[in-house]
């Protein structure tokens, strides 16, 4: 277990202080399996619908094989130090997802509307970029510290990033939510990309003011309260937050960013009272605003009686609010899987229609591979956003911290929020599930987070370069000829 | 810091575990309720991803599956064809894609669809042996000589229904209803399907074709209803034998008024026997009857005739009326099948039947068997006794009556050589004040050499276009009764 090479050490507690394992070879098991799943997973499904192999499984498997391998040698090159189960995880749900959007690409229904047929291919390639950012962040992000310098440059890309919707022209309004710009034909989707600007100003600007922020406050009814002026920084957030709210109209963009400043808000100054007011903040907006958009108004009257919504956009209800179907449609895709599943390529989640390759891939996976497919999925999920926790507590330096539990924080809320939005849990909102979901912003940020967190825990986990401290060490290296 | 990042990841757990709960939720506890819900589209494509089982007459499908034209938008992969659809759509029923289905398509759509519980254990055989799933049949008691005759005559004489049966099982041979239409031509969901659809709709088209006249519409039924006062009187001793001369002055004002009851025209019904008064249908000789056996005895024969209850052939029939309310002059009036009699053309003929079969009322059927995709028997129905009416010695009374109108009294057009046929006929008068055209009935039976009946038909045709004058059970119904029986009867040769 031990990276050591000296051959008598197997007495010495103080090894695995001095050199913890690297892991990669773990790392290597598990991408294999990571590559194999979806391959098979990808055989299954031309199975199901042509009764064949599909003619692409070698270059599919190949491919994905390849953008694994290259991310593993990264990985071992540039980060040896690194959790070992982030890159298989995400590789895993990545290729999954490519499975499941071929497999809507087969869809005749979603051909007619023109809703899929070539999304596996370009997913492939958003992929292959995914992968390649994640080594360019692998190597030239060295250490995770020097993100700290561009604390306030952060900010203002983070805000240019949420305004670019807005700008006329760019801005694309797809179904109601305006988080897209479409840039020579694609559509970008900058709220992905702006998570992770985000989480860097937020850790860069909660670390220098952390202590300001915890320390100056009056102790009210077992709550410290912060004083008047402390509040400056989380009313900022919260004012654009809500401004997203009412522009953007996507409660989920809004949730999320809100939700990670307070996270970390938390994490930085260790007062409770901020997780209090943050949900004070957040029900007050989101009650606010609802209470005169009407984008919001629908989604929320969809999400509390969807069969109520099924019917009026069956009866083509014009009453100047877009009626959709597919809260409904979600719903009866995961009840029609039942427990173990339709079986790949055998559901009729198509009938979801509109995004039902991104926003509602979930409700594909809940209809073929039934409820032990998604808690499988929920599971992966959850390991992912507990790894990178664990990566949280494993930094030495409060900035690490900070940056890996905003990261970590904003992916488990993006999969609350939008698994619990296609399960009827909480109302719809615009975002992706990461990974899985078609769409080249959310794959290629995504990527980039995973190679931020595994830059993160290399750095945390590496072992201290001076072990000469430890006596014993040096007596047995100078006694032995 | 790691006392927070301890709490988020807790909470962080938690948030997964809300997914996770509500998985189950969905996935679990509400699977069922969700797959099977009716709006859910799987259900209809489920249905229609295999050929529907097929409804068999005499050996022979009149329904049929055939593969749509698969494309994106339609999801559904065979559609309903019918055989000489507007003859039997009273029988079948329809099953669309979009409009769902009804009667015989709806009642056993379990079976034809292959979902039913008792084709269970054969679906998950052929789930493991890689067999696709396939409907079952549903073998009809329909005679398709008889259902043509029965179509045809209503085709030449306007709208009407016919329903025949074997008296001595309750067997349907035939049930037709006129004007028809094709089921076939909105089985799917094109644009020329909704159409057709739309014309058929009675706010659409006044002649209702999509009524099945035979089962669910009621009528007066005038005259013929004067065989179930007759049945009364012998049942309740009120007279004995068709011989014995009735209690009867004409004129005959009905008790507790000051009106009359008409004859029409100008009958021999003072005092008449029960066999000429029903030869000649006097209204004032059976209007006494009623009055003097009252509604309770009335009713009580009427009900064991039937009246009163929805009848499930599997397919239901509504419901004859006969009121349980009425004073002695709406009782007389009642026993000659006006006031509020109305009966469905199934109720007359049962009553046929009932009387050809000796007293002895069988539950009429059209489902004969239920047979798995195999062809094996899954279900045979057996015939079932109703009720007895009357007694065997009663009924042959009153067939002997019912012969001598076809013999020598207003039924001589439902003669057939070689066969002894007892009927009667009817002209109910409807509307306000009668203004309408009456409705012309016709119910019989024949006998053949041993005594026993193949056939009990009753015939009911509204017809617009004849005068008033023409308008007579015996005129334009009997010819109808008449073709029937002898298709039946040829068929049995």
């Amino acid at each position: 277990m031990s990276s050591t090479t000296n051959p008598s050490s197997h007495h010495t507690s103080t090894i695995g202080a001095i050199g913890a394992p690297s892991r990669r070879n773990t790392e290597l098991a598990l991408l294999v399996f990571a590559v194999a799943v979806p391959v098979f997973a990808y055989a299954n499904v031309g199975l199901a619908i042509n009764n064949q192999v599909p003619a692409g499984l070698l270059s599919y498997g190949l491919g994905l094989g390849l953008l694994a391998g290259v991310a593993h040698l990264a990985v071992r090159k540039f980060a040896p130090y690194a959790d070992p189960l982030l890159l298989p995880l995400a590789t895993l749900l990545n290729g999954l997802g490519l499975v499941v959007i071929w497999r809507l690409d087969q869809s005749k229904l979603l051909q007619a509307i023109r809703q899929a047929g070539t999304a596996a291919p370009r997913q492939l390639f958003y992929t292959a970029m995914g992968i390649a950012l994640f080594v360019v962040v692998l190597i030239f992000l060295k250490d995770h510290r020097v993100l700290q310098r561009y604390t306030y440059i952060s900010m203002v890309g983070a805000l240019v990033l949420l305004l670019l919707p807005l700008v006329p022209g760019l801005g694309q309004n797809i179904y109601g939510a305006k988080i897209w710009i479409s840039v020579a034909g694609f559509s970008i989707q900058p709220g992905e990309f702006a998570k992770i600007v985000l989480a860097v100003f937020f850790a860069g600007y909660l670390m220098v003011k952390r202590d300001a922020l915890a320390l100056a406050s009056r102790r009210f009814m077992g709550l410290y309260l912060p004083r008047g002026r402390d509040l400056g920084p989380i009313l900022v957030v919260w004012a654009i937050s809500i401004l997203i709210l009412v522009f953007e109209t996507d409660l989920g963009t809004s949730l999320l960013f809100f939700g990670m400043f307070v996270i970390m808000l938390y994490v930085a100054t260790e007062r409770t009272s901020w997780i209090v007011f943050g949900l004070l903040m957040s029900a007050v907006g989101a009650v606010g605003v609802a209470s005169f958009e009407p984008h919001i108004q629908t989604r929320v009257q969809a999400w509390l009686d969807p069969m109520r919504e099924y019917q009026l956009s069956r009866a083509g209800t014009k009453d100047g609010i877009v009626h959709s179907e597919q809260a409904m449609q979600a719903l009866w895709a995961f009840g029609s899987g039942g427990t173990l599943g339709s079986g790949l390529g055998q559901g009729h989640s198509d009938l979801i229609r509109f995004a039902a390759n991104s926003d509602f891939i979930l409700a594909t996976f809940g209809e073929e591979l039934g409820l032990a497919g998604i808690m499988a999925i929920l599971l992966i999920y959850g390991l992912i956003v507990e790894r990178g926790i664990r990566t949280a507590l494993a930094a030495r330096d409060p900035f690490g911290k900070l940056l890996a539990i905003g990261l970590s924080g904003a992916f488990a809320l993006q999969v609350f929020v939008v698994a619990g939005g296609v399960m009827g849990l909480i109302p719809l909102t615009g975002m992706t599930m990461p990974f899985l979901a078609y769409g080249g912003s959310s794959v290629i940020a995504n990527w980039a987070l995973i190679g931020i967190l595994i830059r993160i825990s290399d750095t945390a986990r590496r072992p201290a370069p001076a072990p000469a401290s430890d006596p014993d060490a040096e007596m047995t290296q100078v006694v032995r000829p | 810091m790691n006392k927070p990042l301890r709490r988020i990841a807790i909470f962080c757990g938690l948030l997964i575990l809300t997914l996770l709960i509500r998985s189950n939720w969905i996935q679990y506890a509400k699977a069922d309720s969700l797959k099977n819900d009716s709006e859910n589209r799987r259900v209809t494509i489920a249905r229609y991803s295999t050929p529907r089982g097929d409804i068999i007459v005499g050996g022979s499908p009149i329904t049929g599956s055939t593969e749509t034209k698969s494309s994106g938008l339609n999801d559904l992969k065979y559609k309903r064809t019918y055989k000489n659809g507007p003859m039997w759509a009273p029988v079948t029923g329809f099953a669309s894609q979009a409009y769902d289905a009804n009667l015989l398509e709806k009642v056993e759509d379990g079976i034809l669809t292959g979902n039913d519980d008792r084709l269970f254990f054969r679906n998950t055989l052929d789930m493991i042996t890689g067999k696709p799933k396939q409907g079952g049949n549903v073998v009809t008691t329909l005679n398709a000589a008889a259902q043509k005759a029965a179509y045809n005559g209503l085709k030449s004489h306007g709208k009407g229904a016919v329903v025949a049966l074997e008296p001595s099982t309750g067997k349907i041979l035939a049930l037709a209803s006129y004007p028809s239409y094709d089921p076939s031509s909105f089985a799917g969901t094109a644009n020329a399907d909704a159409e057709a659809w739309k014309k058929l709709q009675k706010e659409n088209n006044p002649d209702d074709p999509m009524l099945n006249r035979a089962l669910r519409e009621t009528y007066p039924p005038g005259s013929i209803f004067k065989v179930v006062t007759a049945a009364a009187a012998l049942e309740n001793g009120l007279y004995t034998s068709a011989e014995q001369p009735t209690d009867s002055p004409l004129p005959w004002v009905m008790p507790g008024t000051t009106t009359e009851l008409k004859n029409q025209g100008d009958i021999p019904c003072k005092n008449a026997t029960m066999r000429e008064a029903l030869r000649v249908s006097c209204n004032t000789v059976f209007g006494k009857i009623g009055s003097d056996l009252g509604n309770e005895k009335m009713l009580a024969e009427a009900e064991k005739f039937g009246f009163n209850k929805e009848q499930f052939t599997p397919v239901r029939a509504n419901a004859s009326v006969f009121s349980d309310d009425m004073n002695k002059s709406q009782t007389a009036l009642s026993s000659i099948g006006q006031f509020n009699t109305a009966t469905t053309p199934l109720q007359m003929a049962m009553v046929t039947a009932a009387i050809a079969n000796d007293g002895k009322l069988m539950k009429p059927y059209m489902v004969d068997e239920l047979q798995t995709p195999s062809v094996d028997t899954l279900e045979q129905t057996r015939p079932e006794e109703l009720s007895r009416p009357l007694s065997s010695r009663n009924a042959q009374i009153l067939q002997s009556m019912m012969e001598t109108v076809v013999k020598d009294g207003t039924g001589k057009n439902a003669q057939i050589n070689g066969v002894t046929v007892g009927g009667k006929t009817g002209t109910a008068q409807h509307g306000v004040d009668n203004k309408e055209k009456p409705y012309a009935w016709f119910i019989s039976y024949a006998k053949t050499g041993d005594g026993s009946s193949p056939v009990a038909v009753a015939v009911v045709v509204e017809d617009e276009n004849a005068n008033r004058g023409d308008i007579s059970g015996g005129g334009l119904a009997a010819p109808i009764a008449k073709s029937v029986m002898e298709a039946v009867i040829n068929s049995r040769k």
